[in-house]
């Protein structure tokens, strides 16, 4: 998640308070990603580091305002003109549990994935309610933005439904495994206690 | 439905379309059936809709026992409380919106002015009350859909059943359709909807998962409001 890049499209609005521009990052995110204080000024302080924005001026409490520069406006325009990378995310509990599931003897791939895709069409249902719950057109920008990140929840929830149908074909479709390779080091005619002696 | 089961074909052509399925539809509850190609779901439907008879197990509509009614107590039965909508719209396009909708009644027996009036009303019901006069080829798709929608609902009849309502709807249209099932069953109608699109299932209350013509798992029925705070 790219705060630096939020704080700094809010910026590009015009000058900001620190606490103005923790409260605008959650208004047009749901909150679906709350920030603490301290991460938007670490993260100001190191935008500043980098010449993206100045400090311009504070109030009579002490605290500043922020203003970005040409080049903090430049490295805006280039975030939201280039496509995110998938590769960055961290590996997939998901599909290492399916793997596991696969090859492992004794395990009903299909009760898992049943499992799985009760849970998250829940989730799915969830989602599904809060969107229900707010106007079908919603008039406020921020409303519409929270929208926005809500159906990306929903399309990536969908996604895990049909991929996870598409695992239940997959396996229904191809022959019981061959037996598991032994466990290493574990002949089999030897109790695995003795294998060491 | 109680242990219904349908067979279809005898010997070796026997296939068990559904196997010993048990399923309630409250009033004003919306369910959802998802489930691979040939899992159940159409039969299903149709056995709801008394379009077909179960080989074993019963069917009760509106407190009515579906298989103990002659076959023409059971198609007023139909007429009367079911409504359907097919993802083949099937509106016929020699008819206005407006004469679509009317077209059950009709065939009930109510006068022309009557069925005129009902079908007014139950266009407006949809949004589709500017369409009355249109022809189906002057529609979009959603708003066909919106016409299939209201002559499903035309009479006030209480069960809707859909089969793949949005079909090749974009996902803005598709969303409009859920909307508005999911605010009949609101006001009271039941809804038993078969569906392969899981974001259009997680409009209902409840989501039921056919395999092999069993009902193999189900997420809860209603919840509070206290799971809602879960969703984020």
């Amino acid at each position: 998640m790219s705060i630096r890049h939020g704080l700094l499209a809010l910026l590009s609005q015009g000058p900001r308070y620190g606490y103005q521009l923790r409260a605008e990052f959650e208004a047009s995110t749901g909150s679906s990603w709350p920030l603490n204080i301290g991460q938007v000024y670490s993260t100001l302080s190191r935008l500043e580091r980098d010449e993206l924005v100045t400090r311009v001026g504070a109030d009579d409490e002490g605290r500043f305002v922020y203003r970005i520069t040409p080049a903090g406006e430049a490295d805006v325009r280039e975030w939201f003109a280039t496509p995110v990378a998938r590769a960055d995310r961290p590996r997939d509990e998901l599909a290492i549990k399916l793997a596991m599931a696969v090859t492992t003897p004794g395990v009903d791939v299909r009760q898992v994935v049943q499992a799985q895709r009760t849970a998250t069409l829940r989730t799915l249902q969830d989602l599904t309610r809060v969107k229900a719950a707010a106007p079908a057109d919603p008039a406020d920008q921020g409303d519409r933005a929270w929208r926005l990140v809500l159906e990306s929840m929903i399309f990536q929830t969908e996604a895990e439904v049909r991929w996870l149908d598409h695992c239940e074909a997959f396996v229904a479709r191809t022959a019981p495994a061959a037996p598991a390779a032994p466990p290493a080091d574990a002949p089999l005619d030897a109790p695995i206690g003795e294998t060491s002696r | 439905m109680r242990d219904v089961s349908r067979d279809h074909g005898t010997g070796a052509g026997l296939v068990h379309a559904l196997r010993n399925v048990s399923l309630d539809v409250a009033e004003g509850e919306f369910v959802a059936v998802m489930g691979p190609s040939g899992s159940g779901k159409s039969t299903l439907l149709t056995l709801a809709g008394g379009l077909d008879t179960p080989t074993s197990g019963r069917i009760t509509v509106a407190g009515a026992d579906i298989g103990a009614l002659g076959a023409a107590a059971r198609s007023a039965l139909r007429r009367r409380a079911v409504g359907y909508v097919f993802q083949d719209l099937n509106l016929i396009p020699a008819l206005t919106a407006a004469e679509n909708v009317m077209l059950p009644r009709e065939l009930d027996g109510a006068r022309a002015r009557r069925a005129r009036r009902q079908a007014h009303k139950a266009l407006a019901s949809v949004g589709a009350g500017d369409l009355a006069d249109r022809f189906p080829d002057e529609l979009s798709g959603g708003q066909q859909q919106r016409v299939a929608i209201a002559r499903a609902i035309i009479g006030d009849r209480r069960l809707l059943l859909a089969d793949e309502p949005t079909g090749a709807l974009d996902s803005h249209a598709g969303e409009e359709i859920m909307r508005l099932l999911r605010s009949r069953c609101d006001e009271g109608a039941a809804c038993l909807m078969v569906t392969h699109e899981s974001r259009h299932a997680a409009w209902a209350d409840r989501v039921v998962f056919l395999r092999d013509g069993r009902m193999v798992d189900s997420t809860p029925g209603r919840t509070g409001p206290e799971t809602l705070l879960e969703a984020g």
